[in-house]
């Protein structure tokens, strides 16, 4: 982990009107990492991640991809640089079926026409290696379950072979057997060496898959923990801001002693 | 939640399922190919392709079939009553007059497929009309076409930037469209209320001009024939080659007789009055290459994917404000086009030209044909299908002597509701049977 980040955000703000969404919040994503965003409802996870995706461009701060400072000021910014984004919401058009909505936005041509034959063929494969099942890649996304709608997002976003993917609560409302075929899409990601971001409130789920767990607090970082050596309770502590271990005593120290 | 009282039902202890219960059961899931065997992969052969008929009209995905069904039940009732209603004249005559409300619906199915509508198509189609009119007098008549049907895309510009960058519902827009541009079309008229096709226009030739010869209207049949045959089979090599489920020969077969039977009996038709028309032969040619737009460019799924979902299609990196004003442009040109033949077919630019139910005829052509009102399913060819409904109603009853309009927009209007709620009800069944 002591090469550069694949994608460093440096003090980000972000204003929606008279709230203070973001203020000064750092966080790094590694190739083959899994960070793991949490913190309680409004901490802004949801306004970072669209951060990321230029869904809401930044007011200040700095974003870095591989080192190097990068604008994301539209999605698209964001799709060419690498980041692929899987949204609470699914955003997955329903009239049109499994192949359309895998390679919409990125379709495969030949000769300047849809290459429906190449993109069924990639669609089945991508399916396949992600040991994803639904009943045929043929019909209306409409007629999909919630986990399989759910895991063709995510296959979705694997399609433009991106660096860095972020999941949006992925498993908020799937069932058992369906969020454990989740968060096993997941470690496949962290295999194939993908930085993924997983928002989640879920700590049996954080502490599953995730590497490292990054804590926002009412729009601040409220900690970065390596999952494998920090205990639910510490996490919940900073969740919910009944905060006082190293990381924040350390973090108020080097405050002070930089006033 | 629904789980626990059938797991109950079925188990002697009633005990909720764990976890544990779960999981003993996915080795078994486990086993099961990516794609499931027990759903929706057809049987090759003719048998396969019966059942999947089948399995389509029962979970409401009847697509054009009322509208078949209906053209079979239209010539049937004016058979009966005029007793020669199927007859080589009216095919000739009903392809005449279809071609150009068909070419406005086909715009019409354009901005059905966003799921919005175009209330202006008829005042834009006579306002084009008037600006050919008043143009050809003192221009070269191809010059005057051009600027016509640019008038159009123009308008159509304009409704799609005010709809999809202020964000003003588009039938606010194109209903003050209707009602300006019609007012428009008045003043460019100026004093006169007809101006006459001048002698050797093209515009003039649009409904008057025939392929005469007989090898013109069976060429074009078994040209279209060939070319369905062979993109049919070609497809189906491409997919065996990448080994994903094809159309077997024997089904690309009976498609093909099937369109044999009707393109060969309608070129025989022509044959028998005055030819191949050119309005048929301009129609068909925008039909195919709107559909081909449609099923088969990036363009054409941007709309799709617009009209199923626009926040997934922005997230997908659309620009949905190009999209949106860009069918506008398309349904403005296309009604444009359509006011032309409009005008060929009334001797000439008119004040009254596109008034009346024109517009009604249009918006009903594309959703009598399958095209859904509720965005984002649809075809082009719903727009010939529907177009042939009702142009075939108004040759019956102009047969029947019933030319007066208030029959006419009677039959019309029911027309227009059933197909409504055939539109609304398989929206229902799809929903019921999980595709919609």
């Amino acid at each position: 982990m002591s090469q550069t980040p694949v994608l460093a955000l440096r003090g980000i703000f972000k204003r929606f009107g008279a709230v203070q969404v973001l203020s000064g919040v750092d966080l790094e994503v590694h190739a083959g990492e899994v960070v793991a965003l949490v913190g309680d409802n409004g901490a802004g996870k949801s306004t970072l991640v669209k951060t990321i995706a230029g869904v809401h461009p930044i007011d200040e701060g700095v974003i870095e991809w591989e080192g190097r400072p990068v604008e994301i000021s539209r999605p698209q910014d964001s799709q060419n640089l690498g980041v692929a984004t899987v949204y609470q919401d699914l955003a997955l058009c329903d009239n049109l079926d499994v192949v359309a909505n895998l390679f919409l936005g990125r379709e495969l041509k030949k000769g300047g026409v849809l290459d429906e034959v190449a993109m069924e063929k990639r669609a089945k494969d991508l399916l396949s290696t992600l040991s994803i099942r639904i009943p045929s890649v043929r019909i209306p996304v409409a007629a999909l379950s919630g986990g399989q709608r759910q895991v063709v997002a995510i296959a979705r976003a694997l399609v433009g072979d991106p660096k860095i993917v972020i999941l949006d609560e992925p498993t908020a409302a799937l069932g058992v057997e369906q969020t454990a075929q989740v968060l096993d899409l997941v470690e496949r990601l962290r295999e194939q060496g993908l930085g993924v971001i997983l928002i989640s409130h879920n700590m049996a789920d954080v502490k599953a898959v995730a590497d490292t767990v990054a804590v926002l607090r009412l729009g601040r970082n409220n900690g970065t923990f390596p999952v494998a050596t920090t205990t639910h309770e510490e996490i919940i502590a900073a969740i919910t801001g009944a905060t006082d271990n190293a990381v924040t005593r350390r973090q108020a120290r080097t405050a002070e002693v930089a006033q | 939640m629904s789980t626990t009282p059938k797991a109950t039902d079925e188990a002697p202890v009633p005990e909720p399922r764990t976890s544990e219960d779960v999981a003993a059961e996915t080795p078994a899931a486990a086993a099961i190919p990516a794609v499931d065997p027990r759903l929706l992969v057809r049987e090759q052969g003719f048998k396969g392709y019966v059942d999947e008929f089948k399995r389509k009209i029962r979970s409401g995905e009847i697509g054009s079939l009322p509208v078949v069904i209906g053209l079979i039940v239209i010539g049937v009732v004016f058979q009966a009553l005029t007793g020669n209603f199927i007859t080589s004249y009216n095919l000739d005559q009903i392809t005449l007059y279809a071609a150009g409300p068909g070419i406005m619906a086909v715009g019409i199915v354009f901005v059905l497929l966003l799921g919005e509508i175009d209330l202006a198509v008829g005042s834009v189609a006579g306002l084009a009309g008037a600006v050919w009119g008043v143009l050809a007098t003192d221009m070269p008549d191809s010059l005057a076409i051009l600027l016509g049907i640019l008038s159009g895309t123009l308008l159509g510009a304009f409704h799609g930037l005010v709809f999809a960058k202020i964000g003003v519902p588009a039938f606010v827009v194109t209903l003050a469209g209707f009602l300006g541009w019609a007012g428009l079309q008045t003043w460019v008229m100026g004093e006169r209320s007809t101006i006459p096709t001048p002698i050797g226009s093209f515009v003039g030739d649009l409904t008057k001009y025939y392929f005469a010869d007989v090898a013109a209207a069976y060429g074009l049949a078994v040209l279209v024939l060939a070319a369905f045959y062979l993109a049919q089979l070609r497809d189906s090599r491409r997919r065996k080659a990448a080994e994903l489920p094809h159309r077997p020969h024997s089904e690309i077969l009976l498609r093909t007789g099937v369109l044999a039977v009707l393109v060969l009996v309608a070129a025989y038709g022509f044959n028998q009055e005055k030819g191949l028309p050119l309005s048929l032969v301009i129609f068909l040619l925008i039909l195919l290459v709107t559909d081909f737009v449609l099923r088969r460019t990036t363009y054409g799924r941007q709309v799709f994917a617009v009209g199923g979902g626009i926040e997934a299609a922005r997230r997908a990196g659309i620009n949905v404000a190009w999209i949106r004003t860009s069918v506008f442009m398309i349904s403005g040109t296309l009604g444009a086009v359509g006011g032309l033949f409009l005008a060929s077919a009334t001797g000439g630019a008119d004040r009254s030209l596109g008034g009346g139910n024109q517009l009604m005829m249009c918006i009903a052509a594309a959703v009598i044909g399958g095209t859904s009102l509720f965005g984002g399913r649809g075809k082009v060819w719903s727009a010939l299908l529907g177009i042939l409904v009702l142009q075939s109603i108004v040759q019956g009853l102009n047969q029947l002597n019933l030319e007066s309009n208030a029959i006419q927009y009677m039959i019309t209007g029911a027309v227009l509701l059933i197909a409504v709620i055939i539109d609304s009800v398989s929206r229902k069944t799809q929903k019921s049977a999980g595709r919609a």
